[in-house]
């Protein structure tokens, strides 16, 4: 099986976020991470590949500090790493993402597509969907459970509410992955090493700019939530806080 | 002229999945600041009851969109039944809620019609003439006003919980329902879906629990779980988490709340290390009162928190719990 795996990096979970002064984007001198359940995706891949063998490729689109998450994927298992690199890739929706994506990997012929079911940044949702569409490929969202058979394979798709369905389909396909379909790995010192010598390619704005229109929704202004409640902060040592707490949960919420 | 604004409405098995009619409500109330003409489809096979449904409700017309291959749902079937809809009824703005079925094939129809998606909204904006919609971002800790700038149409799906199903306005007398047929030529299915199930039965139901003490990361290790348990105890309520407690295996999955789990509205819902993502916080916004516990002082829980502790978990609930026991005698 050959398995294209699309990463992003994303800021940190608990990384602080400010806005800039443009009020349309975060400060970007924050730490970063891979977006969660694209690791995942990755890890699932690599079973695959474990199973069926074959290759993992790993893509992403973004800044030089991007390479990051290439990086890392290499060390845990992927075979080669495709990084679209440029500032502006930050700045793209999910369309042009997409389009992007299936523009550098036009020569490439994969059994398998993932990525995670959506990025804790923008949270659209959709680029794995888009690329499917654009790539004339079927596609299933939030998957759990893969099985490879005769035909196909055999996915399992997490619905709302605790309900779930198999779902069979022909390969090559796109598949959205969910957080927690398997344990994560760690990437091993013999992985970090020989991740130095596996092939990274670069692939420039202009490379692909011709698949690249402009971005059908722009964000006008980002901003902190209002307040939708009067939020009241117990403050104080910890035995205070905790008597203060009990006090409301028995007088005004009435819990107790 | 007149712009269309169509709503589509969410079925399964011949029944109309409620959030639809919040849908609805976003959908009057921008039609009733534009001035556009409101109209909404119904999607699948035998759904005109569902169509009568919906025409009780104040829109100009219904649309029941039928084929045989519309059921069981397929990402491929609706969105080539809705392109060719689309292509004769054309509208403006299609509005959907932002349920996993719709997230399943809306990015392709969108794309397949060469426009966006903008998806989780959570409100709109009406200035000058030009409409906003308002979005989460990081999750949840910043809002984007986003614009459309395509030539149409142009998708938008709507969080849960954003417009309130029972402010739908009645229609004065029964809208007319139409019904269109759609080709779905052999060949366009690709997948093969087998029955919803659910994994097992649950052995906790949630809904019906007036306090809940519900953990998050902020637990940190499997042994900490305990301490919750001891809280949840001492308050008489049941213990709950965030998806990714129950992704690790340290509680069950019937215990998680959430937009893939349980979506409860309890008395107090009390949340311990949990920072708040939109996935978590549909499932428990309407809680009656909320606490939130976390280190965090940004964490999106405290936006929707009635009342509020910026500490460690680890220093408060051991305290907590001995008060708790204290008043309760």
């Amino acid at each position: 099986m050959r398995i294209l795996v699309c990463l992003k990096q994303v800021p940190q979970k608990d990384a602080p976020l400010k806005l800039n002064d443009a009020g349309t984007w975060i400060r970007e001198d924050i730490t970063y991470e891979v977006n969660e359940p694209d690791a995942f995706a990755l890890e699932t891949a690599l079973r695959q590949k474990e199973k069926h063998t074959g290759e993992v490729v790993v893509i992403t689109a973004g800044p030089t500090r991007a390479s990051q998450v290439l990086r890392e994927a290499l060390a845990k298992g992927a075979d080669r790493a495709i990084h679209l690199e440029d500032d502006a890739f930050v700045g793209l929706d999910a369309y042009n993402t997409a389009r992007a994506i299936a523009a550098a990997i036009k020569d490439e012929k994969f059994d398998l597509i993932f990525t995670g079911l959506q990025s804790d940044d923008y949270g659209y949702a959709q680029t794995g969907v888009i690329l499917a569409e654009i790539l004339g490929l079927p596609h299933a969202t939030i998957i759990m459970q893969i099985e490879k058979n005769d035909d196909g394979i055999r996915v399992k798709r997490e619905l709302e509410a605790g309900f779930f369905q198999y779902v069979d389909m022909p390969l090559p396909a796109v598949l959205t992955i969910q957080s927690g379909i398997d344990k994560l790995r760690y990437a091993t010192l013999i992985g970090i090493k020989q991740a130095k010598n596996k092939p990274m390619r670069k692939v420039t704005m202009a490379e692909v700019q011709s698949a690249v229109g402009a971005n059908l929704q722009k964000i006008e202004k980002l901003y902190l939530p209002q307040k939708s409640k009067n939020t009241e902060f117990l403050e104080g040592p910890p035995a205070e806080v905790a008597k203060k707490l009990v006090e409301k949960l028995k007088n005004e919420l009435r819990v107790i | 002229m007149a712009e269309t604004i169509l709503v589509i409405v969410e079925q399964r098995e011949g029944k109309l999945n409620r959030v639809s009619w919040e849908t609805i409500t976003a959908g009057q109330a921008i039609a009733a600041q534009t001035g556009w003409t409101l109209d909404a489809a119904v999607v699948g096979s035998g759904v005109a009851s569902v169509a009568s449904e919906v025409a009780a409700k104040k829109v100009a017309k219904v649309y029941a969109v039928e084929s045989a291959r519309l059921e069981p749902y397929t990402p491929d079937a609706f969105a080539h039944g809705l392109q060719e809809f689309l292509g004769k009824h054309p509208a403006k703005l299609v509005l959907m809620p932002h349920t996993y079925q719709v997230r399943d094939f809306v990015p392709k129809l969108a794309t397949a019609l060469q426009t966006t998606a903008i998806s989780d909204v959570i409100g709109y904006k009406y200035e000058g003439g030009n409409l906003l919609f308002t979005r989460q971002m990081f999750q949840g800790k910043f809002v984007a006003d986003v614009s459309f700038a395509g030539s149409g149409p142009c998708f938008v799906t709507f969080q849960n919980g954003s417009f309130r199903a029972d402010k739908v306005e009645a229609g004065a007398a029964a809208a007319p329902v139409e019904t269109v047929n759609v080709d779905i030529p052999d060949g366009v299915v690709r997948n093969h879906p087998q029955e919803v199930f659910k994994e097992a039965k649950q052995a906790v139901d949630l809904t019906q629990a007036e306090i809940i003490v519900s953990v998050g990361r902020g637990i940190k290790e499997e042994k900490n779980i305990v301490l919750a348990k001891q809280l949840a105890d001492a308050l008489g309520g049941e213990l709950a988490a965030s998806r990714p407690i129950c992704d690790n295996g340290w509680l069950p999955m019937d215990r998680q709340v959430g937009s893939s789990g349980q979506t409860v509205a309890p008395k107090l819902y009390l949340a311990l290390g949990i920072s708040g993502a939109i996935q978590h916080l549909v499932g428990m916004k309407g809680s009656r009162s909320i606490v939130a516990i976390n280190k965090d002082s940004e964490a999106p829980i405290f936006e929707i928190a009635d009342v509020a502790v910026v500490g460690n978990l680890f220093d408060i609930v051991p305290p907590l719990i001995e008060e708790v026991k204290k008043a309760k005698g």
